[in-house]
């Protein structure tokens, strides 16, 4: 059984497991929900593990200082770090606890069976339960990892359907939202932002803060730092905009306005060869070859991708309180240890005078405004001590504001023999910094990261990262191909001098990477007149991975995709970070007259390893597939010199209820397997499935997204 | 500031609001119904939704008083008693939200569509919730949990 980074920082059992004095079982984690059903999955195992109800098993919210510190929620990590941990946690308990019944019960420990925490002495009324032994008791022990957890076959719990924790709250409005937040003393604050990451504050009529501050409202002014807080949050919104009426900004040079993808190729950049097994190295870029002499076909293709937004439905808030010295923040952020280390640092106070809680927030599918709102919350409550300051962002700073995924160029080239075989692969991908999130450990400094920072008084430069080289990091996730190459070429290129702020967004450079080599591996089957499924397991080795696209062929043909006028389908396959879930995808789609895509259906097949919900993995998979598509066929951040411009969500389309497949979907059985993450396993093979339908659909290759009627008109007459 | 009466999920309710503020601040702040959910205030995303004498009707925008006189229900009011509405259990048990930010709006859509029209089309459904913004992909959940209602025959 796997264990789990986790436990070697946090061995201890009782920073996992609470017995609890109310007959519940409360379960400590470092990773937070934020809509994966991270905690249902946790419960399960649990649940699993100790013979507790479900129900009986709550998850608590992460803060520092109390749970334990496994950094971010992100890359699909969380069932190899926490999902593991917790299984083995539990287990250690249920054993631990067993022993306990025995010495009490004077019975065989292995005579005991347990039924929702109640231990019995079978044939007899002798028993006791977890609470007696142990409730409101900690265990002083570590997790044992040589404890054996349960084989599957005996599983109760884990592969079940069950409710997810929170479904409840949520569809009945009762689920308390960061942005729910109510506190005895709270204000409401809202900003003032500059119109660019360039500007200044130029200049703030005097006489509007004097009547704003007469009227009750603070108003929080820390160089070009600008935000109010109010009793109600109405007075806060209209305080905001009294105040945005009275500030002057000096727009400094505005934003460059350069063509995107010809500075994502043109301008001064740091290019490393990528290896086997996907990190890069400090060593001089290999030139472009000529192809190979047996080559029987050439081909090039150069793809683009624009920058996206993470678009949470929830603005971004933060909420905090400053007293005797000592901050406290509420954040739904992805990572409280790192964002109490970025405050701690931007603020030059002890991380252990900042306490930082976790409450949920809106989806966040990376790293979105929320560590920025939290500390811009903190600004407001250090000017305004005593008084907690629930700050929440509005529809425009977040569209303008968040740190978008990076816009990228995927070139790529290859040369097939006459066999059809690929004997030559060459790729690289260009993009600005995926690598932003505030944290230590990492490149730069974490107050950098924060966006206010560079607007205070005495202002922290714009970070310039250094190129990341850890394998599947950034630019250069799943940037090596799965499929079997001669060795490939392949080169990250860091690009300097992008207009936008950019960061984390779900699956980093692995969306853009995949689509292009998903769309470029159907340009060379059709180069070399074989079907695309067969031409993909022609380069494959691995066995669950040819399983997958078969299995996704299978249930094509049986559902006759793409058969009929006007309809195209499409496959594509990726094992996320050459180390996660495989996942394949299909999709079936119809142009419509007016040249939009029309989304009919799709299909996923995914090997997660062992699956503990398959409820919300299907849930995942849908969501991931559904995101993804909205990426490839509508998104774009659009900005000139004076800003960005696509700031509502009339500006920033994203996929609606019209355009939403039907979606199958099949999970590979692999009951006692390794977890393997599979949040984000989705979004490039999905995005990579629809490019190729379309083709298939009109003949039409498109490469740059979205794939939008603009795109397809233009494409048409070209 | 001036005083609004308005009757919400079948009760009478008084409060002192500044006349201009619009209804989701007078129902989150003043009466604690903090179901509808900011998302855009420009009417853009559907996650405020309310039913008014029936209607889904966007709260970000619209001042309170304006709604002096009707009958607003927000997403609270729908399970009486502490029991789901069947609406509500259906998106429930179809895990028909992620992040469940956008789910009080669309649960409205939902519950104000099938009380006009109990055997709505396809292309009914979505008109419905065409407004609706959803940015984890629960969008075919929620139309299945919409579909096993409507086959179930709520």
């Amino acid at each position: 059984m796997a264990g789990s980074a986790s436990l070697e920082t946090h061995p201890g059992l009782d920073q996992w497991i609470e017995i609890t004095e109310d007959e519940r079982i409360l379960v400590h984690t470092g990773k937070v929900d934020i809509g994966q059903r991270i905690s249902t999955a946790l419960a399960m195992i649990a649940a699993e593990e100790l013979d507790v109800d479900y129900d009986r098993i709550d998850i608590k919210r992460t803060e520092t200082g109390i749970d334990p510190n496994e950094g971010f929620t992100a890359g699909s990590m969380s069932m190899m770090h926490s999902g593991n941990a917790v299984r083995h946690a539990a287990a250690t308990a249920r054993a631990r606890l067993l022993d306990m019944a025995a010495d009490e019960l004077g019975a065989e420990r292995d005579s005991l069976e347990i039924d929702d925490g109640l231990i019995q002495v079978p044939g007899t009324n002798r028993s006791v339960s977890f609470w007696e032994l142990a409730g409101g008791k900690p265990f002083e022990a570590d997790v044992d990892i040589d404890i054996p957890v349960k084989a599957p076959a005996g599983h109760s719990v884990i592969g079940q359907t069950v409710l997810a924790k929170g479904m409840t709250g949520i569809v009945s409005g009762k689920m308390e939202y960061l942005h729910d937040l109510r506190l005895p003393g709270m204000k409401f604050g809202r900003l003032v932002r500059p119109p660019h990451y360039r500007a200044s504050l130029k200049s703030l009529d005097a006489g509007v803060v004097e009547r704003l501050e007469a009227s009750g409202v603070s108003v929080i002014r820390n160089g070009s730092f600008l935000a109010v807080a109010a009793e109600g949050e109405y007075e806060a919104v209209k305080a905001a905009a009294r105040l945005a009426n009275a500030a002057e900004w000096d727009m400094g040079g505005g934003l460059p306005t350069q063509e995107l993808y010809e500075a994502l190729t043109a301008n001064e950049r740091i290019s490393l060869p990528v290896v086997e097994g996907g990190a890069p190295i400090d060593a001089p870029v290999p030139a472009l070859a000529d192809p190979p002499a047996e080559a029987a076909a050439t081909l090039s293709a150069r793809y683009e991708k624009p920058y996206h937004m993470h678009g949470s439905i929830g603005p971004s808030a933060g909420c905090a309180v400053f007293e005797d010295g000592r901050l406290t923040v509420w954040t739904h952020n992805q990572g409280v240890y790192p964002l109490r280390a970025a405050i701690a640092e931007a603020l030059e106070m002890e991380p252990d005078d900042v306490h930082v809680r976790f409450v949920p927030g809106a989806g966040c599918y990376g790293h979105n405004g929320a560590d920025d709102a939290a500390f811009d919350a903190a600004l407001c409550a250090i000017a305004v001590p005593g008084a907690p300051i629930l700050l929440k962002w509005t529809r425009d700073d977040e569209h303008a504001w968040e740190p978008y995924g990076s816009a990228m160029v995927m070139e790529l080239r290859a040369s097939i023999d006459g066999g059809g075989r690929i004997i030559d692969w060459s790729h690289e991908s260009y993009g600005d910094t995926f690598m932003g999130r505030p944290a230590p450990g990492r490149a730069g400094t974490p107050a950098e990261k924060l966006v206010s920072t560079h607007f205070m008084e005495n202002p922290i430069d714009w970070p310039v990262p250094p190129p990341t080289m850890g394998a599947h990091v950034g630019i250069h996730r799943n940037l090596e191909p799965f499929y079997n190459f001669p060795v490939p070429r392949l080169v990250k290129n860091l690009v300097r001098g992008m207009p936008l702020r950019v960061s984390a967004l779900r699956t980093l450079g692995a969306f853009g990477n995949t689509v292009a080599i998903e769309a470029f591996m159907n340009e060379l089957a059709e180069a070399a007149g074989i079907d695309p499924v067969t031409f993909r397991l022609n380069h494959l080795d691995d066995d669950r991975a040819k399983e997958c696209i078969t299995a996704l062929a299978g249930m094509m043909a049986a559902d006759e995709a793409g058969d009929g006028d006007g309809l195209g389908q499409g496959i594509a396959f990726a094992r996320y970070k050459n180390s996660a879930a495989y996942c394949a995808t299909g999709a079936e789609v119809e142009i419509t007259d007016e040249a939009e895509v029309k989304l009919t259906r799709a299909w996923i097949a995914c090997d997660a390893g062992e699956v503990v919900d398959p409820h919300g993995l299907i849930a995942q998979l849908e969501g991931g597939y559904i995101q993804a598509a909205s990426w490839t066929l509508y998104e774009q951040v659009t900005w000139d010199r004076d800003g960005i411009t696509s700031r509502d969500w009339d500006s920033y389309p994203i996929l609606r209820f019209d355009n939403v497949p039907e979606v199958e979907c099949r999970l590979m059985e692999r009951p006692g397997m390794p977890f393997l993450g599979a949040g984000e396993t989705v979004a490039g093979p999905a995005g990579g499935a629809i490019a190729n339908a379309i083709h298939d659909a009109i003949g039409i290759r498109l490469r740059r997204m979205p794939f939008n009627r603009d795109a397809i008109r233009a494409a048409a007459l070209a | 500031m001036a005083k609004i009466s308005l009757s919400v999920n079948g009760e009478r309710r008084e409060v002192e609001a500044d006349p201009a503020a619009p209804l989701i601040f007078v129902l989150r702040d003043q009466l604690g119904l903090t179901g509808p959910k900011l998302g855009c205030a420009q009417e853009q995303c559907g996650a405020c939704a309310v039913i008014v004498d029936g209607e889904r009707t966007l709260s970000c925008v619209r001042a309170a008083s304006e709604f002096e006189g009707n009958e607003i229900t927000t997403v609270e009011g729908l399970s009486g008693g502490g029991e789901l509405s069947p609406i509500q259990q259906a998106f429930a048990e179809m895990g028909a939200a992620q992040c469940g930010y956008c789910t009080p709006g669309i649960v409205i859509a939902a519950t104000a569509l099938l009380s006009s029209n109990p055997r709505p089309s396809e292309d009914e459904i979505v008109e419905a919730l065409h407004q609706h913004l959803c940015r984890c992909g629960s969008h075919r959940r929620v139309l299945a949990a919409i579909d096993n209602l409507i086959a179930g025959g709520v």
